[in-house]
């Protein structure tokens, strides 16, 4: 199945590289040596249907499946190059620089200003006016500033979910990552809240690079630059979006995105 | 389609729970309702009446209040209605509480003359101010000079009175009664509701905020209010950080698997041990092993005397503290499972360590339940007696644990307890009756303690959950 012709990016424009990852949840496998580049300053989106690892393909680039008892990993991922498996590496370094962003919204309990403050907050950063402008940044950044200028120091639970998941990137995009990951990031969303979410990804992709997985794949179609397709823990294909939404190579791929099985 | 009917229809489940609520409501209200009557109605000024009584029972006319009625079985078979007079006067006319045969009794009239003073010892003393036989104007007249006389006395230090006042008993006997020995005085027959009200309310107050007399029968409970609000804080200034560091240790730390869960099933029966159990620990452990240890490390010079050897306010508070440890580490540990994982996944996804997210977000969020946790300790701790008994309370403490004196607090010192007070004034009281509606009054005053004390963390515990409160949620 792995004869299938993969994307390769020149490493310049690479900020991601996978291969051979496989993962297994107390001998389970969840995903089957995976290789992938994922290209620096795009869109890649993971599709597939529920069960298929693309979750726990992006939980594999910041770590967080080691937070799961029983989890084995096998292969390489290297961020700009730099192997980020080894049992040296600074977890908490490495997800200062891939920052992630959940299905449903998570802010804190704590005020508007305090949740995106969190992050800068713990790298050291005290200055009040360093804190203040940093978190207009973010909150511009995430168009949510207009929003909640005159509220910040409000409980985030009084923001409505769009306007929470919107937080959680400004959160997420404070401490400026290099990568976003995002999980499911509208699943959770009305349909216009869903479309400023999607807006807000094309904005981002300027700066950062962006991994979101969906299982949407209007949604796919319509944010990304590059589309992955994982079924059954395997990546099936992984291409340019508008050729695998187009002229998929694979058969499997093909009834997927036509709405035979998923 | 037919509604579901008899035992399907849940009306039975229904009527069954609301019954049960109402019985607990109905029990509560009973207990504070008999607690209250009897142990404050004993500050309202009763009633004084002159008795006299058949001649056959070579009785003597008493001055007395009447207490309450009861029937008695007699040898014969028979039954007989008698009264419970209180009599005072302990010093000269023993018994002060007498059962007096109601076909005995002749007459009763209210003598505006009647006086009931409290006194320093022999608790109170009944008796009139004028001789009962005197022409009436001439009564009138002596009960009111020698009213104005006490009065007059009475705003003076007890040791600048040097005068007497004389006491008629309802016989006609009179008796000098030094007006040094007076605590308070008072002519019931004589009094409005103002009058009545304000006295009441006056002894209520001396109650709360005195010390005993006369081997706790008489006088306030305040030292033993004190002893047990010091304590169950100092209790709870221990067990909190504690029970919290074991249930993060618990919840957060330790491996799971079925070693945590043994250690974690043994915490909870810890719960469940009988509390005289940890008094004994508490002796062997505190104050033989630690303290006897203290002593000879740091006290040498003292010895044999024991300065922390000996039961005190520190091993009784550790004591309870660890009595108490497993209600506040199980509360605690529920708090913390009940934190979505998705806030945990948030901050560590921000690049926080696992110490920080707990410091940050997750022990925040246990507050409330960590609040829950000392609201149960205290509600615990605060009405045990049996393990207090061995390890610092006492029936009476000549000093507060808490004074003036360097280092201000003693926790060395043996101190009183309000639980234990109760038990005193109920079995080793050497006058039952004259204890009894202190017996009430104290209990009430331990259960509005503990109320007062648990609405506190209620309170903070509602402002805590109010702060980031979702308002649609």
């Amino acid at each position: 199945m792995n004869d299938m012709p993969t994307l390769a990016f020149d490493p310049a424009d690479s900020c991601l590289n996978v291969e051979q990852l496989s993962v297994s949840y107390d001998g389970k496998a969840a995903l089957r040596e995976v290789s992938l580049t994922v290209p620096r300053h795009r869109v890649t989106a993971f599709i597939g249907p529920s069960g298929c690892g693309k979750s726990t393909l992006l939980r594999s680039f910041n770590r967080m499946n080691d937070l799961i008892r029983g989890v084995e990993v096998t292969g390489q991922i290297r961020l700009f190059g730099e192997d980020i498996l080894a049992p040296e590496v600074d977890v908490t370094a490495l997800r200062r620089r891939i920052g992630m962003v959940f299905q449903q919204p998570n802010p804190f309990p704590m005020s508007v200003f305090d949740n995106v403050a969190y992050g800068l907050r713990l790298q050291g950063l005290s200055d009040q006016r360093a804190l203040e402008r940093e978190v207009e940044w973010a909150l511009r950044s995430a168009a949510l500033w207009d929003e909640v200028k005159d509220r910040l120091e409000a409980s985030a639970l009084t923001l409505s979910g769009g306007q929470q998941q919107r937080l959680v990137i400004a959160r997420a995009i404070a401490i400026r990552p290099e990568v976003l990951l995002l999980d499911e990031p509208a699943s959770a969303l009305d349909p216009i809240s869903t479309l400023k979410i999607e807006e807000l990804i094309g904005q981002l992709a300027e700066a950062y690079s962006i991994i979101v997985v969906t299982h949407n794949m209007q949604q796919a179609a319509r944010v990304s630059d590059y589309t992955a397709f994982l079924y059954l823990g395997e990546l099936v294909e992984f291409s340019a979006t508008d050729d695998l939404f187009t002229r998929p190579q694979a058969r499997q791929t093909e009834d997927y995105i036509t709405g035979r099985y998923g | 389609m037919k509604t579901p009917s008899g035992w399907r229809s849940g009306d039975g489940a229904l009527w069954l729970s609301t019954g049960a609520v109402t019985l607990t409501l109905l029990l509560t209200v009973t207990l504070l309702v008999l607690l209250g009557r009897v142990g404050f109605g004993h500050f309202w000024p009763e009633p004084l009446a002159t008795f006299t009584f058949d001649p056959a029972t070579e009785q003597t006319p008493l001055v007395a209040a009447r207490r309450e009625h009861g029937t008695f079985a007699l040898a014969d078979g028979g039954k007989e209605a008698r009264t419970l007079l209180r009599t005072g006067n302990r010093d000269t006319a023993a018994p002060d509480f007498r059962w007096i045969a109601n076909a005995s009794l002749r007459s009763a009239h209210f003598d505006p003359a009647a006086i009931e003073i409290e006194r320093r010892s022999w608790g109170p003393a009944l008796g009139l101010l004028a001789p009962p036989e005197a022409p009436a104007a001439n009564r009138a007249s002596l009960a009111a000079r020698q009213w104005a006389r006490l009065e007059e006395a009475l705003a003076l230090p007890s040791q600048a009175r040097t005068v007497s006042l004389t006491l008629y008993g309802a016989d006609g006997s009179a008796r000098p009664l030094p007006l040094a020995e007076v605590v308070r005085a008072w002519r019931p027959n004589a009094m409005d509701l103002g009058e009545k009200l304000s006295l009441y309310f006056s002894r209520i107050g001396a109650f709360i905020s005195e010390p005993p007399r006369e081997a706790n029968t008489e006088g306030g409970i305040f030292p033993a209010l004190f002893g047990t609000v010091l304590m169950v804080m100092l209790m709870t200034v221990v067990v909190t950080p504690i029970g919290v560091v074991a249930a993060l240790y618990l919840h957060e730390y330790a491996p799971q698997g079925p070693l945590t869960q043994t250690l974690r099933i043994a915490v909870n029966n810890l719960a469940g041990v009988p509390s005289i159990v940890y008094g004994v620990f508490g002796l062997g452990f505190f104050v033989y092993l630690v303290g006897g240890s203290l002593d000879s490390a740091f006290f040498a010079d003292a010895l044999p005397a024991p300065t922390f050897g000996t039961p005190g306010l520190l091993w009784a508070s550790l004591t309870l503290a660890l009595l108490t440890l497993p209600v506040m580490i199980v509360a605690t540990e529920e708090g913390l499972s009940r934190i979505p994982r998705q806030l945990r996944e948030a901050s560590l996804a921000l690049g926080a360590t696992h110490f920080e997210t707990l410091r940050y977000v997750i022990l925040p969020q246990a507050l409330p339940a960590v609040l829950t946790g000392v609201i149960l300790a205290v509600a615990r701790g605060a009405g045990e007696v049996a393990p207090l008994m061995l390890v610092g309370v006492v029936k009476l403490a000549p000093e507060l644990p808490l004074d003036g004196t360097f280092p201000f607090l003693h926790l060395d010192r043996q101190f009183m307890h309000l639980g234990f007070h109760i038990y005193d004034l109920a079995f080793q009281s050497p006058n039952v009756e004259a204890a009894r509606p202190l017996v009430y009054a104290s209990a009430l005053l331990l259960v509005l303690m503990i109320v007062l004390l648990n609405l506190g963390a209620v309170l903070l515990r509602a402002y805590l959950r109010g702060r980031h409160r979702d308002p649609l949620g």
